[in-house]
């Protein structure tokens, strides 16, 4: 089976469909699937729900999917540099679950791995545990957290093979391969698709079966948050 | 009195020689400026970083390479990446030693508030409260009143909890505070504060 396609478009045809769950990586908007958002903008794709650590800023990253309206539902961890989710939040019309940054990360590894739910000590004693099912283990209080099941995962790395091995770059790889092993479907853009043998198979971050379509494409990948020093002279 | 650069040194005297440490935003970060010599720390970002080097020179910035903070930053010889949920295993799997975080609020039984204003806007936890919960010491940093004078050491905080009964140690502009039994016990008072001073800036029960 072809795993490569020509393009985002292509290689979304058949899994969008409105009110479904999507696991997207990134961090801030760094290794974010910006060819994916894109293509799921020109969908038109509506009322979904989205489990990613941000929401991208106003007019980049998932923040073009908030500007269109077609997000119902955030699942994130930390989500302030988006004025227009604010607007939307704060006026009723984008519901938004907070999530640990790390329980948000095992629900999707959890989820992947076919483990439905799992006790952690993270939130213990504040509003995430409310409503949630608390458990002693060794004379400390845990609360139960479920797994993710997203019918679709949107993912970026920076090279594969075309057997859908996957190869991150630095700091890029963040919530890219939980997310990837959470969805029903994953479909990854790269900036660049390698012959099959190109890539060292002690070094494959993701191993493909993770991977079920795959696209190749240029990417802004835009800076957040720009700081440097200075050379001595 | 401290200022924010005494009390990343005085913070700074937290690092014990081969700890993994996690720094918050803030103050925290400018702890990285202040290891003290002979010490070596191995700072992680939990956005999956290990070894977390200064700022890039202009124009060496990578867009891959970021922290926690969003911030542009760079790699060291001993440096290692890994994703998210790989972070998160160590800093819940009590592998990360000690994280100094900033704090709106904490109480004499280490509570810690420094994650949102109920009526304001909410930004959102991050990994505040997996750090709290996961790592072996969590010791605060944070101005000891508020702009208008009132103690940020209290009995019980007010504001939403990132964690309860976390903190184990408060260093403020005045001194450094040790939660224990009972309430918090002075450990010293910043220069040129005498401890009457602290104890009155200080909502919180100060146990002998």
């Amino acid at each position: 089976m072809k795993k490569v396609f020509p393009t985002a478009d292509a290689a979304l045809d058949g899994v969008l469909f409105d009110g479904m769950t999507i696991a997207a990586g990134g961090f801030g908007l760094c290794g974010i699937p910006e060819l994916l958002i894109a293509a799921i903008r020109d969908a038109g794709t509506k009322d979904l729900t989205i489990a990613s650590n941000n929401a991208g800023v106003d007019g980049f990253g998932l923040g073009i999917l908030l500007a269109t309206r077609q997000v119902k539902k955030m699942i994130s961890s930390y989500v302030g540099e988006n004025a227009e989710f604010m607007r939307q939040y704060l006026s009723g019309e984008l519901e938004l679950e907070f999530n640990p940054q790390g329980t948000l990360a095992e629900r999707l590894r959890a989820g992947g791995a076919g483990i439905p739910g799992f006790y952690t000590r993270t939130g213990v004693g504040t509003v995430i545990a409310d409503g949630k099912e608390h458990k002693d283990f060794d004379g400390k209080t845990y609360i139960l957290e479920r797994g993710i099941v997203a019918d679709l995962s949107i993912v970026k790395a920076w090279r594969a093979d075309p057997s859908g091995n996957l190869e991150f770059r630095k700091t890029a790889r963040n919530f890219n391969p939980p997310a990837a092993t959470a969805g029903k479907v994953c479909v990854a853009e790269v900036e660049e698709i390698v012959p099959l043998g190109a890539l060292d198979p002690d070094k494959i971050h993701l191993p493909g079966i993770y991977v079920h379509r795959l696209i190749q494409g240029a990417h802004e990948k835009r800076i957040e948050n720009r700081t440097t020093r200075k050379k001595e002279a | 009195m401290w200022d924010r650069n005494q009390m990343a040194e005085r913070a700074g005297r937290e690092l014990h020689d081969g700890w993994y440490v996690n720094l918050g935003i803030g103050i925290p970060t400018l702890v990285a400026n202040y290891i003290p010599a002979g010490v070596s720390v191995t700072l992680q970002s939990e956005n999956g970083m290990l070894g977390m080097g200064p700022f890039p020179f202009e124009g060496e910035e990578d867009a891959d390479l970021i922290n926690a903070g969003k911030q542009t930053i760079t790699e060291l010889p001993q440096t290692a990446y890994f994703d998210s949920a790989q972070s998160f295993a160590m800093i819940r799997g009590g592998k990360i030693a000690m994280a100094i975080l900033g704090a709106m609020e904490v109480a004499e039984n280490g509570d810690l508030a420094n994650w949102m204003i109920p009526g304001k806007l909410v930004k959102g936890m991050g990994g505040a409260m997996d750090l709290v919960a996961g790592v072996g010491r969590v010791v605060v940093v944070m101005d000891h009143t508020s702009k208008h004078g009132e103690s940020k050491v209290l009995k019980a905080c007010t504001l939403p909890l990132t964690g309860a009964g976390v903190v184990n140690r408060i260093i403020t502009n005045l001194g450094v505070l040790d939660v224990v039994a009972g309430g918090l016990k002075i450990v010293e008072c910043a220069d040129g504060v005498t401890e009457a001073e602290l104890r009155a800036a200080t909502e919180a029960t100060i146990v002998d």
